[in-house]
This record gives structure tokens, sequence and C-alpha cells, in this order.
């Protein structure tokens, strides 16, 4: 087991570089984006050549990763960090420490000041929507298996497919249109200050629910599909001839069975809520990680951008092998 | 409109799951409202609407629905209605097209690591698992945030999200069918690789990739949308239902019909889709 969760973390190693490489090579194709954005778009092109030329952006793409990874890593110092460039950008960490993600041009700030906070509010987000999605799907989804073609199964399966044929963005159109300009109990955005005369529970309330009612439809469906599968097999049929009571057959033979696969959906909802939260963060002006993805994608801040793509695939990656631990310590076939 | 190529090569797939598609009223439903926007889509320049980007400035005053404007204007004057139906012909060609190139892909990938395994396996294996490790939306973003937003890079982009998922269901599919005595049947005969893969595994795989089809195109039509809804969609002025509603949003507690009319229509064309996969899903199983 220690064996298999040591070749995973490896493998996941891999894939964070592979990955971050590839997102590199994607925003860093064509350089001179870094100097131009660090000076702004009023400065002459002499100078953005200038500054070109001292960081070095003509050397290959290879060596442009290798020198950004090694900034990451604490073993190069930050290159724009340098006083000589009189550029004042400062990172009170100093230019050589590890997890240097170095200096976002967007914000004009280390990315390490930007980012933190920024994932705080996202986690908190995510958070709650994941507090909502858990009980409810799997609460409608073993409801709903326990009796297939019952109506409650039918009303879930009809409002499932429903709700996961609203996108997110769509849904926070149509909640905001019902709560905020037709019900007037909730408001529209959310920046998490008390300014606005809203309570910060107030203000989470609408971007929680777009996130909790996209993926809380899918789940509870992959429940009761379980559910209904464990429902048919023999043992429960042994159970229930044996004169059980229902509820022992239920909770003692079927539950524990059925939950094994929802589990690891769950668990990769995760990968789906990184995805739903940059739209609902837009949808309600949250200030969270994903907005900041979004803009240092639209405006071409490198450093943010590799930060950000490697926490969320640090998450995606993390919590996948999680499930697939989670799955062999639950079912003892897929052990060997 | 490459949009009933979607359907008809389904069709083509199983004309006995085809016939029986009336018999699943959920299926019918989907495929009458994909059909409604299809054929809104295809009629559009027959239709008498206003031109999609042409500005009405009188109507602007009074922006919602009036006799000449029936779903009102947008927030530059433009006739709602045909703007809708106009942006229903961009979804309609883009979706299937993209699924389309992304099963071509994904079919290709997913055959030649089912059927060498070794390390071509290994290596179309190990390249689908990074691409699904990341976000679908970080993927997105990133990518058409530096490709620049247009109709072929959005095509672009959802081939190179979705096609490692189609290529390890049909890797998967592929290893189940090799021990088949039809495949050692086609070996005996001496027929070549290509021909195994092609005519042997491709349509005997065909089950449950019609499903996964018709969720993709659903799924991909939310992808649209949210791009549109990003700034990563099609670029203006072009009609687009995603980019309608970014548009309309700033606006939505004065004229809420800016960004509900898009939206609804959006919704309407993925609760197509994805009913008319339910439906085939249901009768697939119960074969």
């Amino acid at each position: 087991m220690i064996r298999y969760i040591l070749r995973r973390a490896v493998e996941m190693l891999l894939t964070l570089l592979v990955a971050s490489f590839l997102v590199f090579v994607v925003t860093e194709f064509s350089p001179g984006n870094v100097a131009r954005k660090t000076l702004g778009a009023f400065a002459l092109q002499s100078q953005v050549d200038l500054l070109y030329e001292k960081l070095h952006l003509n050397d290959p793409l290879m060596v442009r990763y290798v020198r950004w990874l090694g900034v990451l890593t604490g073993t190069v110092a930050d290159p724009l960090q340098d006083p000589a460039l009189k550029l004042d950008f400062k990172d009170p960490r100093g230019d050589r420490y590890f997890g240097n993600f170095g200096y976002s041009t967007m914000y004009k700030a280390p990315v390490n000041d930007v980012l933190w906070d920024r994932l705080g509010n996202t986690a908190l987000l995510a958070g709650l929507a994941f507090a909502v999605i858990v009980p409810l799907s799997l609460v409608l989804g073993v409801l709903a298996g326990m009796n297939a073609g019952s109506v409650l199964d039918r009303a879930l399966s009809t409002v499932s497919i429903v709700m996961t044929s609203i996108p997110e963005f769509a849904l926070g159109v149509l909640l905001v249109a019902i709560f905020v300009v037709w019900l007037h109990i909730l408001p529209g955005t959310s920046p998490l200050d008390s300014h606005s005369g809203w309570s910060i529970a107030q203000q989470l309330v609408l971007p929680v629910a777009v996130l909790a009612i996209y993926d809380a439809g899918y789940v509870a469906r992959m429940v009761r599909t379980s559910m209904a599968e464990v429902m048919a097999k023999p043992y429960v049929r042994t159970a229930v001839l044996k004169g059980l009571p229902r509820h022992r057959v239920i909770l003692r033979h079927a539950l524990r069975n059925a939950l094994i696969a929802p589990f690891t959906v769950i668990l990769l909802q995760i990968n789906w809520l990184i995805g739903g939260v940059v739209v609902t963060e837009l949808v309600f002006a949250y200030p969270g990680f994903g907005r900041m993805l979004l803009d240092a994608s639209l405006f071409g801040d490198v450093s943010l951008i590799e930060a950000a793509t490697l926490i969320a695939l640090f998450v995606a990656t993390s919590t996948q092998l999680l499930s697939d631990v989670g799955y062999r310590v639950l079912d003892p076939q897929a052990r060997r | 409109m490459s949009a009933p190529t979607a359907t008809e090569s389904a069709g083509r797939a199983t004309p006995s799951l085809w016939r029986r598609l009336p018999s699943s009223p959920v299926a019918m439903v989907g495929l009458g409202i994909v059909l409604f926007w299809i054929v809104l889509a295809l009629a559009a320049p027959l239709l008498p609407l206003a031109a999609p980007n042409a500005q009405d400035y009188m109507a602007m005053g009074h922006p919602g629905s009036s006799a000449r404007h029936w779903l009102g204007v947008d927030p530059l004057g433009r006739d709602l209605l045909s703007r809708i139906i106009w942006g229903g012909r961009t979804v309609l060609a883009v979706a299937p097209l993209a699924v389309i190139v992304a099963y071509t892909v994904g079919c290709a990938m997913g055959l030649l690591a089912g059927y060498y395994r070794g390390w071509v396996d290994a290596a179309i294996s190990r390249a689908a698992d990074v691409i699904l490790s990341f976000p679908v939306v970080v993927l997105y973003v990133i990518l058409i945030a530096n490709i620049g937003p247009s109709a072929l890079n959005i095509v672009v982009a959802v081939v190179l999200a979705s096609a490692p998922g189609i290529a390890r269901i049909v890797r998967g599919l592929v290893l189940s069918l090799m021990h088949q005595e039809f495949v050692a049947a086609a070996y005996l005969r001496r027929e070549s690789d290509v021909f195994v893969m092609l005519v042997e595994l491709l349509p005997n795989c065909r089950g449950p990739l019609i499903t996964d089809f018709c969720l993709r195109l659903g799924y991909t039509t939310i992808t649209i949308g949210t791009l549109g809804f990003l700034g990563l969609g099609l670029p203006p002025p072009n009609p687009d239902w995603g980019g309608m509603v970014k548009q309309a949003t700033s606006m939505i507690t004065v004229f809420p019909h800016m960004s509900l009319y898009p939206t609804l229509a959006l919704v309407s064309l993925i609760l197509g889709f994805n009913l008319l996969a339910d439906g085939i899903t249901e009768l697939s199983q119960a074969d």
C-alpha cells in the first residue's frame, strides 16, 4: 500500500512538471510578454527592448522554462527583482527561496502576496458548496436508489437532468433574476466586504447555491445508480428473504457497498468544482482564485497563471490520489 | 450545416436503436427540442428577422418587448430574437463539429493504444492522463486566452480537452473486444491492422459511444456558452449566446430580459441534448 502511494506521488509530481511545461509553452511561446507586461502599455518600445535584453528573454523556450523552475525551487534568484533593473520589485521573503512563484506583472506584487488570500476565499466557497453537495446528494441518491422506479426516483432523475443542463453562469443569472431582481432578498454581487449593506453570510448564499445545485444533481444520480445496483444484488435478496427488517437490510448490507463507487465520484467533483469556481466567481464578482486565474490569463501574467495552474492541478491530482487510495481501503476486491 | 450529421451518424450506426427511439418519450422530447433549434438555425436567412448586428437606436429607450422587437433589444439596441436565432446557428455548427473532430482524434488514439498496447499505449495513456488532470475550465481559459477567441480555436480547445477522455473509453472497449472470436477470425483471414481496427473493432464499440456522443454534445454546448460568458467566445459583434449574457449581466437589475432570453435558449438546447442522451441510454440498457 505504501509503495503504491509512493509510486502515485511520484507520478503526480511528474504530471505537475509536464503540465507546468505545457502551460509555459502555451503562455510563453512568444517571448517578450514579460517585458511588455511589466512596463505597461505606455512604455516605449526601446525600453521594452532593453528589459527584454536584460531579462534574457531571447533565450530558447527550454532555457527560460528551466530558469522559471530554478526560481520556483529557490536555486536561481528572481531576475525581475534584480535591483540593477530599477523596477522596485521587492519580495519581503527575499529573491531566492523555495516556492517563489515570481512576480505578478498584473498586480505588480509578488505572486505569493496575491495568491493565498484569494485561495482562502475560494476554499471557503468550495468548502461550503461541498458541505451542501455531499449530504444532499447522498440522501437523495440513497432514497431514490432504494426504491428504483418510485415517484421520488423519477422526480430525482428528471430534476437532476434539468440541473446538469444548466451551465453555472446560466444558473447564476437565473438565481440572480429570482432572488435579487424579483424578490430583493439577496445581493447580486459578493465582494466579501460589508460596505454593501449585506452580511458576508448573505453574500455567500447565491455563489454556494450555484456550485452546489450544479454538482449535487450529478452526484445524486451516481449514488442512485450505485444504490439501485446493490439493491438488485443476490446478497441483498438473501438478507430480505432471511426476514431481516428493511432498515437493517439497507443500513447493514446495501449502504456500505453502495457508497464505495460514489466515494470516488464525490472526490473527483473537486476537480469540477475548481472549474465551476472560475465561472461562479466571475458571475458574483467574488474575490477568489478562479477569477484571478481568468484575469491573469486574459492579461498574460505568466507567473500568476503558472502558480494558479500548479495549485489547481495539485488539488485535482491529490484528490484523485486520495480517491484511489480510499477506494482500495474501502473495497477489498480492488486490493488484490 | 454540420448539425444534422450528429443524429444521422447515430442513426446509421444502429438502425434498430434509431427506429425504437419513438418508444422513449424522454428521447423524443429531447429530439424535438434539438430539431426545433436546428430548423430555426437552418431557416434563419429565410425568416423576416432584423439583421442580427443592426442597431435600432429608437428602441434603446424602451428595450423591452414590442411589436417591432418581439423579445426586445440588447444593450446596443440589437434585436434579441434575431440574435438568439442567428446565435443558435453558430452553436449548432461549432458544437457538433468540435465533437466530431474530437471523436475522430479520440477514436484514433484509443484504437492505437488498445490495439498495439506496449509503448504506444503507455505514451498515449500518459499524455491523456496529463490533459485529464487539468480542471477543464482552467485548460480552456489558458488555451483560448493565449491562442485567441475564434470559432476555430474553440474547436481546437474542445478537441484537445475531450479527445483524451474519448480515447480512454475506446481503449477500454478495444481491450475487452480483443479476445473475441471475430477478431481472431480477422487475424486468420490475414486482414491488415487498419482493417481490424476500423471494420472489426470500431463498429463494435458504438453502443457506449453513441450515448457518450450525445452527452458530449450537451457538454460542449455548455462549454461554448461558458466560454462566451467568460469573454473567450466568438469575437463581437457575432451573436453568441454566452457572450450575449455576458454583455447584459451588468444590466440584469434593470433589464433582466436581455440576459434571461439567451440563457433560456442555451439551457433548452443543452436540455435537449441531455434528454436525448438519457433516452438513448435507457433504450440501449433495455437490450
